[in-house]
């Protein structure tokens, strides 16, 4: 049990008369990168939201670290879990150090020396110049705008970080690098990532676990290997002939 | 008719009797130039009074509607009549209840000045992306955090350009209050219909467009310093 980040315990959710989750049940270990893929409309960004509390569940429990969502406080569960989304959700009236500061800010965790080491330390590890810190998100690329997202992500130093397609505005090659150094933040600070993605190649790519999501259910749940070797049904067959 | 600034204009061309009117309101400046500066004040003392009034209740509704959204239906509809309804008439509906003078004027120009603060501030606050609202209710912001860190400084832009079509429509208005014994520039407007004197009518009015343009200017000056400050673009 200790081993496990997050728990998804017979989970179901419903917008008005519609399913969009049901009956799931899922374990994430720690330190695993989970990438989920399906269609839109499948309940993976839904799985997402439920696990930083901006959606509760209609049925069952959602688990992180041990405890349930429901019962937590959750603010402190979100300052403790790092969030990027599509389209990045930067703040467009603060620089980009303050954009990157602002978890920690809402705690007043960092004075203004602190502030600035890490988010000089932060700007470095997501692959960007110390010089951007005073730059406007409208001033930046997509690409650049993707690092600020998950630099300001990993401010809060989460042990869980959850993405919902943090990439899905980037030109291909951009795309590419920012799935390399995911990948690297991921091994190196041994994170638990929740990946939300509808590209096929990109969650082969970047999981050590693929959660393959089909109307609100489970497809195949197993590492990409397995998947590509083993595809369960005609869902997850035609998924992968996408690629 | 007896001094300068009584003459009656006929005759000339329309800028010459333009000139005529400039030229002896200025004189009616120099000449009583003590009584005009007092009801200036006096006028710009009752337009802060209820922009100062308007203003903070504006802001207040405005962000209430917009974190409520089921009250924005009544509030919004209730300050839209408050609007449609003439100036002139708001003055005579509320002398039962509140009597004539500086108060009264006050009050009806508080009532007529509160619609363009509360839309400005529910449409501001509501059209602000609702992906920025998520990604800071998803980092773990207090509500509270939420509306001073991100919506409000957001919706500056909407809400000053709000404050400021207030601020010149509320000095505009304020001229009427001395319809009912309030003070200000107004007086010198209505001794003008009164007396027949367009030169004084016309000298109240200048020195309130003025007035007006000064706010205008000033306050746009204020709303271009922080859109460019924060990068708004609305």
């Amino acid at each position: 049990m200790e081993e496990l980040a997050i728990r998804f315990d017979h989970v179901s959710k419903r917008y008005g008369e519609t399913p969009v989750l049901d009956d799931l049940c899922l374990d994430v270990r720690k330190g695993t990168f989970l990438t989920i893929i399906g269609r839109s409309g499948c309940g993976k960004t839904t799985a997402l939201k439920l696990v930083n509390g901006l959606l509760t569940p209609d049925g069952g429990a959602v688990y992180v670290d041990g405890a349930d969502v429901a019962a937590s406080d959750p603010i402190a569960l979100r300052r403790r879990v790092g969030y990027a989304i599509q389209g990045v959700g930067l703040f467009p009236h603060m620089t980009v150090a303050k954009n990157i500061a602002y978890v920690p800010s809402l705690s007043r965790r960092w004075d203004r020396e602190t502030g600035a080491r890490r988010v000089g330390e932060l700007l470095e590890t997501v692959g960007l110049e110390p010089e951007m810190a005073g730059r406007y998100p409208g001033e930046l690329s997509g690409g650049q705008r993707q690092r600020v997202g998950i630099a300001r992500a990993l401010a809060g130093e989460p042990d869980i970080l959850l993405m919902d397609e943090p990439f899905g505005a980037v030109d291909g090659i951009t795309r590419r690098d920012l799935q390399d150094q995911l990948q690297a933040l991921w091994r190196r600070l041994g994170l638990t990532v929740v990946f939300v993605t509808h590209d096929i190649r990109e969650a082969l790519r970047l999981g050590s676990l693929v959660l393959v999501m089909e109307a609100g259910r489970i497809a195949q749940l197993a590492p990409p290997e397995e998947l590509c070797a083993h595809p369960a049904g005609g869902f997850v067959r035609r998924l992968l002939s996408d690629r | 008719m007896a001094g300068p600034a009584g003459r009656i204009l006929k005759g000339g061309t329309p800028i010459e009797n333009l000139i005529e009117l400039l030229r002896s309101a200025l004189e009616l400046y120099v000449e009583r130039w003590d009584w005009f500066l007092n009801l200036l004040l006096v006028h710009m003392g009752l337009a802060a009074s209820a922009i100062g009034i308007a203003g903070t209740l504006g802001l207040l509704l405005g962000v209430l509607i917009a974190e409520h959204p089921r009250y924005a239906g009544a509030v919004m509809g209730v300050t839209n009549v408050f609007y449609t309804v003439p100036a002139i008439s708001l003055l005579g509906i509320l002398i039962p209840f509140l009597g004539i003078g500086n108060k009264t004027a006050v009050a009806a120009l508080t009532v007529y000045a509160l619609m363009p603060m509360v839309r400005n501030t529910y449409a501001g606050l509501t059209a602000i992306d609702s992906d920025i609202v998520e990604a800071a209710r998803g980092m773990g912001s207090t509500r509270a955090q939420i509306l001073f860190r991100v919506k409000l400084p957001l919706a500056l832009g909407v809400i000053l350009a709000g404050l400021r079509n207030m601020v010149v429509m509320s000095i505009s208005v304020c001229s009427v209050a001395s319809f009912i014994g309030a003070g200000g520039l107004g007086v010198a407007i209505y001794r003008g219909i009164t007396t027949y004197k367009p030169a004084m009518t016309f000298a109240g009015s200048l020195l309130i467009a003025l007035l007006a343009l000064a706010c205008d200017f000033l306050l746009g000056r204020v709303e271009r310093h922080y859109k460019k400050k924060w990068r708004l673009t609305i």
